[in-house]
Formats: structure tokens, C-alpha cells, sequence
């Protein structure tokens, strides 16, 4: 005997039941939408990736108040610290930057650079300075902010200090950003391809595919990550050009990484596999092409999305780790790795500490991806938890 | 002879939760006589083991009892001459001594999952041995009690403990005792599991036994024998049943007295013949149309309960059965709240049918 | 539980043999070999008898033979205890590798000790008292020590030591006992300088753990058993520690033997290496970047190796815990 329930007999047609099923799936995805919004952390961990992605993505040509491989005259200058003042000394609310001048250090023996509070460069925003292609495409020489040379010809924005060639790092911090990121969004991309195509392979045929698919993500699974990373990422030829290297990488990391998400998507597929409206498909003829793309892989989709999110910074890290390591990306390829290169010696970080300025960037945006994949995680699954 | 073991006086439970307040049990009130059985059904969700677990002071978080008492007439069970001692275990620290020693020792429980009311790692021996070395005293040797004139007692022994396990284990109809007190959860059906619960339950010899809906999870089959194991079992050791659950054959065939609930209150009371022959509520009435029997007809429909149960945050207002109910009286029943009153000697009802307005 | 165990080494074997194979490959990719440029060091040198050294290589480790022999002849020696020598130090693969594994072991025990000793009772906290300020406070800083690789923190710690308190870190000693033999002070010292590496290498292992050891024990908290326990009288502490974490730990054994197995040779490479720590981690990186292949391979090998030995171990412990995987 049951516990006394409501028993609903309704015919429903196919497009009733069609229109009833979207307009749950609307109310799933607003569902989500609004636990998404409650949580204060995703959202900033979102707002910090958007800002990450245009700034340095898109329009870090824009950004950059220096070309990426301008070398200055300033080597190894320290940050040039920002003041609210104008050039006669007063306060000001634009801000300015003072200038450095060149002295003899005796102890260390080498020329550094000394902030001089006499010379202030007042900052312009939208200021003319070297010519670039905004987005590849438009020819400007428009950038959001830096010293006017047209009235201060001998002044620099150096807000992060510059390097042993005289670069500015802050441009470079910009430019940097883009590989590492985009390399963890391609890389991430590629991941997902090929884990959700083996991983749904896997899980719904069984069999012999799947033995010998989850046999070698075993094997895979044998080679602790970063040593089998910094293995294959050593036997990266040397001779080879910047772009096939930044590739290779990409794809070393991709292959490495793929099997962890094959084994979840094979687990999701497994479970769904045997759902009655799978069935239903199923015994109404639908082809194995069809069940796949119409009826598993949207329903692993949300899972999918938390993991990729949340794999991303590994991505990047590994990215990072490697080029410091010198085993990665190498220059003149110039990604947040390759600017950390300069640090490996412990002399760097006594007499240029503002060349580790890359690593709260690194880590601000590990931990925004982090922040947006738990965000979602909670979001995606509405009806468990708080 | 009545005599109370428990009174649950106006009992209101709350749970706050981030979108409002959920009244669990909001006004419950009941008395269950010592020896007896008393059946409490209602359908998911209307506070039945809400109240179980109130009486047991374990109400889970983040619901808290907000008003009402429960008060427990203690008897000393070594001592059983001594008088009752007076217990209000709505005042008890919940993690204190006095209701850990109630808990387990005085009340026990057996829950509605017996495939995983068993802890995984440790043997049915184990789990009765952590109960009787908890709760369960033995009296000292002769000699000993001969320098002291009341009964001395001391706790059990590891060895006496496994003998004691082995012996419940037999009581309660599992097969080789002598093997199974070894044997870990996973290695026993569900049926079995359910058996050893109860023999946890019953080792340290309570004197009421709540039972939240123990055979739900269960076959058929094996529902007729746990049903038919606890009656006997009650009968030997004179112990109390608060039997809960959904099911209206199985209160049938244990309890003595019926409580129907709805929505966290209590809307009928009385013996089980009253309430199966002569309901009042009519909630009570549409439960037991609910329920399929044999010879008749079989293209006759099953009467079901109109609507669904009520959103906890929005109550209707007055009667919260009005919505759904077939004697709906426009105009009292969504105005006034009814009251619990005794329309016939022992048969109690909370509707405004039996009401003068 | 015999034929699972046998069942288990006879996989092993099968897979030491392919990951040896392709360990080998590996090695082997980088295309030109390291002898070439040591020849071309040589010859600048005026070394006149490096023609005939390398030559002299050459045939000793049949670099001229085909692929397979070379494997075969580098498998055998492996397994009678030859590693080969490295080309870069000149001398033999195990005796370089020996005079580290030591350092690169009590680094290891001692951040997984940290690990453990702070996660689970962080975690076991943090869970039993969910959504209270400390779960708050403590799911944030995992949160921020998830996202901080060790070797960032290493170089952010390197800074703000020099910078800041003005002090050395790096390396496991101080000057004057780097070379000195084994002797009460030098233990002293070496405790002295272990802290700050032990505890860098732990702050992703622990903000890790502490997630797991949370979500798990959150999940058993959830689980019918706990009341049932609970409603025989137990104390909440005796609930939660018996009951709960007893069973909710228990997953956790096989994180701990397959990550601290291989971390015991190679610990945290990258760490290691911002310290300048005398660790095998360095070593690897070095020999992986110069291509001094007999070194990189061999304590690839040894890696994978543990880690397989580790898993094994820690699904027979797994095994051991839980009676219903004992029992299948």
C-alpha cells in the first residue's frame, strides 16, 4: 500500500510534453541563475576573469602604455611609485608618477635606479604613445594611460618597474597574460573535446572500446602528473619556432590532463545511460549518434562545465611552472612563466623584488577561475545544499 | 491500569531556514501509556518523526522545539521500587548525561533505513556491545551482594557483553547467532539488518521502543515477520511502542490507540477500532478510502486525497486541511482554527464539523 | 583476499614493464644527444681524449644499437641495481641520486606529517560545525591555499624573508655544517631550516585534504548510522570520531600512500628548486633540462614506480579498513 498521493491522469500530446519539458529547463537554468547571483564570491570570482580576459586578451595593446618588446634606456628601474600630485608639488587629484635618475650602487656594484621626488609626471589617460593594431585590426596609437612625451619628452610610466632590457614590466604583465590565459582556455578546450568524446565513447558502448579507453587512462594515470608534464615538455626541440612550441605544449598538457575528465563524463554517461527517456529514445529507434548528442552529453553538460572551469587554473599553473622551469614556453614568446624566468636567481630578488609583480597576478586569477567553478558547482546543482 | 510513561504537552518545533520558518510540529500533544502501543500516522513531511526524535531530544538540526514539554515519569530500572522521578526533557542538554542515559538505555529507536542504520565498519557484535556497555548494568556476584542489603550492580564485561549480543541475536530470529555477532553490516539482508536494530534496540531493555516506520524499506514478507517480532517481543519485556508511519495496515495490526496527524498537528485521536470503523476527521476518513481492498470491484477507482500538500511557508489559514477537504465549509473552515475536543468518551478531533460555530 | 593481492602485483608487473617502456621512450625523444654537445665542451676545452671518452659512452651504452636494445640493455642493468652514470656529473646515476633521496625523504615526511596532523581535525571541525564563522574562516584559506602553487609562495616567502626579516632561507643548512658529517648540531640545524620548506610544500596538500576530509565527512554526517548512534547514547564527540570519521577517513588512506610514496623521491620538485633545497626534486628538473637521460630516467622510473607501490599499498589498506571491500 502506498501513502496516499494525488493521481494525475492526462493525455498529454508530444508538443504539450515538449513545451512542458523547456519550460522546465527555463525554470533549471533561472534556478540556477539566481543561485548564481546570491553568490557574492562567484560573482566577483566571474568579474575578475571578464576583467582578466578583455584586459589582457583583447585589448592588451590598449592597456600597455609600452610595446612589448620596447627596450628602454631605463635597465632594471624600479616601479615608479604613483602620487597625487601635480608638477609643481601640490595635490592634485590626477595622478603622476616620479621620475628616476641613475646612481652609482658601491655595495652592489652596478648602476640602479633611485626614485627622484623633484621630477613628477603628471599621467594621461587616453594618451597618444606607440603605434599598434587595436585587436589586430585598427591601426591607433590611443593608450588608457601614461605619460604625455609631447610635454614630458624624457618622461616614463614605469608602475611595475622594467627589466634587465629595459622593459616595462607592467606592459609585459598585459601581453603575458594573454598566452598563459589563452593557453588554459585553449588547452581546456581541447581537454574537454577529447575527454567527453572518449569518455561518452566509453561509457556508451562498453565493451572492449571501454576496456581498452579506461586501460589507458590507467596507464596515463601511472605517470605522476608534473614530472611526466616536465619529461615531455623537455623533449620539446629546442630549434623549433615559438608558435609550434607554444602548441606542442598545449597539447602535452591536453593529453596529459584529458583522462580525469573521460573517467567523469564516463561515470555521468553510465548513470544516464539507463534513464527511462534514454530508453524511450532508444526503443523508439533513435540512432546511437542521435541519443548521444540529444540525450547524454546535454545532460553531463552541467558537470562538464564545473569541472572545466575548475581544471583551468591547473592549466595555467602548469603553464607557469613549466616556462620558469625553462622546460615550457621561451622567449621571445612572453607569457606570465617566461616573465618569472628572470626570478629563478635568488640575486634578482634581492636587488629587483618588482620582477615577482607577475605572481599576485597569477594567483588572483587561479583563485577567480576557483571562485566561479565553486560558484557554479553550488549553482548548477540547485536543488542540493543550502 | 494506565499509567503514563510520557506526556508531550503543546509541542511546537521550528525549523529556520534561510527562505522562512517551518513549523514541524506546531501544537502536539499526547500521553503514551506505559506497556502500550501507540500508532502515529500522517503522510512524509507531517512531523511524525519530527516528534520521535523531539521525545528523544535529538530534533536535527536547524529545527529547534520553540514551545511545549515533554515530560518523562522515570522509573529507576534497577531500583523498580523506588517512585518515579519526574523527567522534562524539553529543559535537557541535549549532549548531557541524563538524556544519554534515556537515550538508548530507557528509549530506543529504530529507524526507517535498516540498510544504513548500521554502521559499515564494525560487526552487529560490536554495535550491541557499544549499547550494553553504555546502558546495560549486571548484578554482582552473591557474595558480594551479601555485605549490602539492595541490589548492587556493576557494568557488563567484554565477554558478557558478546554473550549478551549472541543472545539478543537469537531472540530476535537471526540464524547462527555464534557467527552472525561477527559479521558486518553488509553481509546481512535487509530484513536482518532490521532484526539487528532491533536487537541493539532491545538489548539494554527500554522501556519504550520508537519505531519511525521500521518496515517501509522492507518486503512485504519480511514487514509480517519484524511486525510479528516486535508484538512478541513487547509482551515479554512489557515496554511501550511508538509506532510510526505511514502505513495504515501495519498500525492496524500493531497499535492499540491511533494519532492521525496532518501538517504538524494532530487531527483525530482514539482506540484503532474507533478510528478504522468510526472516523471523524475528514482527512482520516479519506486515508482509509485510500487504501485498496480486497472483493471489490476492480474497475472502481482508488479514492485519492484531492490537492497536494501545502506549501510549509504559506499555511493556509484556519483549517489547513480546508483546501483539500470534501466537507469544506466556506467561511468557517478558512477563518477559524479548529480546536482538539473529545466528541465521544476517548475519541478526540481537531475539525469545526464537531464544533458548534 | 590472497588472489586479489596476486591479482593486483601480476597487473603491476604489466604495468611497470609498458611504463618503463615508455619512461625509456621519453627520455629518448629529445632529438640529438647529450654527448654531442658534451663533445663539442669537450673539444673547446682542449680536452684532446674526449673523442675517444665518448666514443668509449657510445659503446657502453649501445647508443649506436637499434631502439630496443638499448631498452633491453638499460632494463637489465636497471634491475641489477645499474642505473647508469650521469653524463653531466661524471659519476654513477645511483650514487648522485643516494646522496639526496635521504634529504628528499625526511622533507617529505615531514610536510606530509604537517598535511595530516592539520587537515583532518581542520576538517573534521570545519564539517561538524558547517556554515559556523570558523567553517567560514577555514574554507576560505583553503580556498586561498588551493589556489597558491607552492613554488609561487616559495618565491613570495623568499622574498619576504630577505626583504623583510632580512634573513637566508634557502638551502636545509646552514654554512658550516653543509659538508660536515652527521652530528647532534647538525641535526639541530637541519630542523632549524626544515620548518619553512616542510611547510610550504604542505599549505596545497593541506588546503586540499581539508576539502576532501570536509565533503566526506559532511556526506557521512548525513547518513542514517549517525543517529542511529547517537540515539543509542552516545556523546556527540564519540559519535562524530567513532562513527563518522571512522568511516568518512577512510577513502582518504589511498590518498595518503599514493601521494606520499613518490613525494619521498622527487617530493615537490618545484618548491625544492625555488630553496635550493639538496633534495632529488632539483635534480630532476636539472637532468631533464640539460638531458642527462640516465638521471632523468631513473628517477622517473623511480617515480612512477612508488606511486604504482603506493596505490597498491593504499587499496590494501583501504582493504584492511573496511570490511566491505575486505570482504567482497
Amino acid at each position: 500500500m502506498e501513502e496516499p498521493q494525488q493521481i494525475t491522469t492526462t493525455n498529454v500530446t508530444e508538443s504539450e510534453a515538449k513545451g512542458k519539458q523547456e519550460q522546465l529547463s527555463q525554470a533549471y537554468w533561472s534556478l540556477v541563475w539566481w543561485k548564481f547571483k546570491k553568490n557574492k564570491l562567484a560573482i566577483v570570482g566571474a568579474i575578475i576573469i571578464i576583467l582578466f580576459y578583455t584586459s589582457c586578451g583583447l585589448f592588451a595593446e590598449f592597456v600597455a602604455p609600452y610595446r612589448l618588446d620596447y627596450q628602454s634606456s631605463h635597465l632594471e628601474a624600479r616601479p615608479q611609485p604613483i602620487v597625487f600630485k601635480n608638477p609643481e608639488g601640490k595635490f592634485s587629484l590626477r595622478p603622476a608618477v616620479y621620475g628616476l635618475d641613475q646612481q652609482l650602487d658601491l655595495v652592489a656594484r652596478t648602476r640602479t635606479w633611485v626614485v627622484n621626488k623633484e621630477k613628477i609626471y603628471p599621467l594621461s589617460f587616453f594618451v597618444k604613445g606607440q603605434p599598434y593594431k587595436l585587436l589586430g585590426l585598427i591601426p591607433t596609437n590611443i593608450h588608457l594611460f601614461g605619460v604625455d612625451t609631447e610635454k614630458y619628452p624624457d618622461g616614463t610610466a614605469f608602475l611595475f618597474g622594467t627589466d634587465r632590457l629595459g622593459r616595462d614590466l607592467f606592459s609585459r604583465i598585459f601581453y603575458g597574460g594573454r598566452l598563459s590565459l589563452f593557453l588554459g582556455l585553449l588547452g581546456q578546450f581541447l581537454t574537454l573535446v577529447l575527454g567527453m568524446v572518449l569518455g561518452a565513447v566509453s561509457g556508451y558502448y562498453g565493451g572492449t572500446t571501454d576496456i581498452l579507453i579506461q586501460r589507458l587512462v590507467e596507464f596515463m594515470g601511472a605517470f605522476p602528473d608534473i614530472p611526466l608534464f616536465m619529461a615531455l615538455a623537455a623533449a620539446i626541440p629546442v630549434e623549433w619556432s615559438p608558435i609550434l612550441v607554444y602548441f606542442m605544449l598545449t597539447i602535452i598538457l591536453v593529453f596529459i590532463r584529458w583522462g580525469g575528465l573521460a573517467r567523469q563524463v564516463r561515470g555521468l554517461i553510465l548513470s544516464l545511460r539507463e534513464r527511462e527517456y534514454v530508453l524511450a529514445a532508444k526503443s523508439a529507434g533513435a540512432s546511437d549518434w542521435r541519443i548521444m548528442s540529444r540525450h547524454l552529453l546535454p545532460g553531463t553538460l552541467s558537470h562538464v562545465i564545473v569541472i572545466a572551469t575548475l581544471m583551468i587554473p591547473g592549466m595555467i599553473l602548469s603553464e607557469t611552472a613549466l616556462s620558469w622551469l625553462g622546460l615550457g614556453l621561451r622567449p621571445p614568446l612572453t607569457s606570465w612563466g617566461v616573465l618569472l624566468q628572470e626570478v629563478s636567481a635568488v640575486r634578482v630578488i634581492r636587488f629587483a623584488p618588482w620582477m615577482l609583480t607577475p605572481v599576485p597576478f597569477i594567483i588572483l586569477a587561479v583563485l577567480g577561475f576557483n571562485m566561479l567553478g565553486d560558484g557554479l558547482r553550488d549553482a548548477l546543482d540547485p536543488y542540493s545544499g543550502r | 491500569m494506565a499509567e503514563p510513561l510520557v506526556e508531550i504537552k503543546d509541542l511546537h518545533v521550528q525549523f529556520e531556514v534561510r527562505d522562512g520558518i517551518i513549523k514541524g510540529v506546531d501544537g502536539f500533544t499526547l500521553t503514551i501509556n506505559r506497556g502500550e502501543t501507540l500508532g502515529v500516522i500522517g503522510e512524509s513531511g507531517c512531523g511524525k518523526s519530527i516528534t520521535a526524535k523531539a521525545v528523544m531530544q535529538m530534533v536535527p538540526k536547524p529545527g529547534k522545539i520553540t514551545g511545549g514539554e515533554i515530560i518523562y515519569y522515570r522509573r529507576d530500572k534497577y531500583n523498580p521500587q523506588k517512585p518515579p522521578s519526574v523527567v522534562k526533557i524539553t529543559d535537557l542538554d541535549p549532549d548531557g548525561d541524563t538524556i544519554r542515559s534515556i537515550r538508548g538505555g530507557e528509549f530506543a529507536m529504530i529507524f526507517q533505513e535498516p540498510m544504513s542504520s548500521l554502521t559499515p565498519v564494525y560487526t552487529t557484535g560490536t554495535h550491541i556491545g557499544e549499547a550494553l556497555f553504555l546502558h546495560r548494568l549486571v548484578p554482582k556476584t552473591i557474595g558480594e551482594q551479601m555485605t549490602q542489603n539492595i541490589m548492587a550492580y556493576r557494568p557488563v564485561t567484554k565477554q558478557e557483553a558478546r554473550e549478551i549480543a549472541i543472545e539478543m541475536l537469537q531472540k530476535v530470529g537471526i540464524p547462527k547467532p555464534h557467527e552472525r555477532v561477527d559479521a558486518y553490516p553488509h553481509q546481512l539482508s535487509g530484513g536482518q539488518r532490521q532484526r539487528v536494530m532491533i536487537a541493539i534496540a532491545l538489548s539494554c531493555q527500554p522501556f519504550m521502543l520508537i519505531a519511525d516506520e521500521p518496515t517501509t524499506a522492507l518486503d512485504v514478507s519480511i514487514e509480517a515477520q519484524i511486525l510479528d517480532l516486535m508484538r512478541e517481543l513487547q509482551e515479554s519485556m512489557e515496554m511501550s511502542i511508538m509506532f510510526i508511519t505511514h502505513n495504515l495496515g501495519v498500525v492496524a495490526e500493531m497499535a492499540k490507540e491511533i494519532v492521525v496527524m496532518y501538517m504538524g498537528k494532530q487531527v483525530e485521536k482514539s482506540s484503532t477500532v474507533r478510528v478504522f470503523y468510526e472516523p471523524k476527521h475528514p482527512y482520516t476518513r479519506a486515508l482509509l478510502q485510500s487504501i485498496p481492498k480486497v472483493g471489490k470491484r476492480t474497475s472502481e477507482r482508488l479514492a485519492s486525497i484531492k490537492g497536494m500538500v501545502p506549501d510549509p511557508f504559506h499555511l493556509p489559514t484556519g483549517c489547513v486541511f480546508h483546501p483539500r477537504c470534501p466537507s469544506f465549509m466556506p467561511g468557517k473552515c478558512d477563518v477559524l482554527t479548529p480546536n482538539w475536543i473529545e466528541t465521544e468518551p476517548d475519541h478526540w478531533v481537531r475539525c469545526l464539523l464537531y464544533e458548534n460555530v | 583476499m590472497l588472489s586479489y593481492i596476486v591479482r593486483r602485483l601480476l597487473y603491476m608487473v604489466i604495468m611497470v614493464i609498458l611504463v618503463s617502456f615508455v619512461s625509456f621512450l621519453i627520455i629518448e625523444l629529445p632529438p640529438g644527444d647529450y654527448l654531442t654537445v658534451k663533445l663539442q665542451q669537450l673539444q673547446a676545452r682542449g680536452d684532446l681524449s674526449a673523442q675517444q671518452r665518448i666514443a668509449e659512452y657510445r659503446a657502453r651504452y649501445k647508443l649506436d644499437k637499434p631502439i630496443l636494445a638499448r631498452y633491453w640493455y638499460w632494463v637489465t642493468s636497471f634491475v641489477k641495481g645499474d642505473f647508469g652514470e650521469s653524463f653531466e656529473f661524471e659519476r654513477p646515476v645511483k650514487e648522485i641520486i643516494g646522496q639526496r633521496a635521504l634529504m628528499s625523504a625526511v622533507l617529505a615526511l615531514a610536510s606530509i606529517t604537517i598535511v595530516w596532523c592539520l587537515a583532518i581535525p581542520i576538517g573534521v571541525y570545519s564539517a561538524t560545525h558547517q556554515y559556523s564563522l570558523g567553517d567560514q574562516i577555514v574554507t576560505t584559506i583553503s580556498f586561498l591555499g588551493l589556489g597558491m602553487p607552492g613554488f609561487l609562495l616559495a618565491l613570495l616567502v623568499l622574498f619576504f624573508t630577505m626583504m623583510v626579516l632580512k634573513i637566508e632561507v634557502g638551502g636545509l643548512f646552514s654554512r658550516e655544517f653543509q659538508d660536515a658529517p652527521w652530528s647532534w648540531g647538525r641535526v639541530v640545524d637541519l630542523l632549524k631550516h626544515l620548518w619553512i620548506p616542510a611547510l610550504i610544500s604542505s599549505v596545497t596538500g593541506t588546503a586540499g585534504l581539508v576539502r576532501i576530509m570536509r565533503g566526506n565527512l559532511l556526506e557521512t554526517l548525513g547518513q542514517p548510522f549517525v543517529e542511529a548512534a547517537r540515539a543509542r547514547g552516545l556523546k556527540q564527540g564519540q559519535v562524530t570520531w567513532k562513527h563518522a570519521v571512522r568511516v568518512a577517513i577512510n577513502p582518504l588512506v589511498v590518498i595518503l600512500t599514493s601521494e606520499a610514496l613518490p613525494s619521498i623521491v622527487a617530493g615537490d620538485a618545484l618548491v625544492a628548486t625555488v630553496l635550493n633545497l639538496p633534495t632529488v626534486g632539483p635534480l630532476f628538473v636539472r637532468a631533464l633540462t640539460s638531458q642527462d637521460m640516465y638521471l632523468a630516467g631513473t628517477v622517473l622510473v623511480f617515480i612512477v614506480l612508488m606511486t604504482m607501490i603506493g596505490t597498491l599499498i593504499g587499496d590494501l589498506a583501504l582493504a584492511a579498513l573496511d570490511p566491505r571491500i575486505r570482504l567482497e
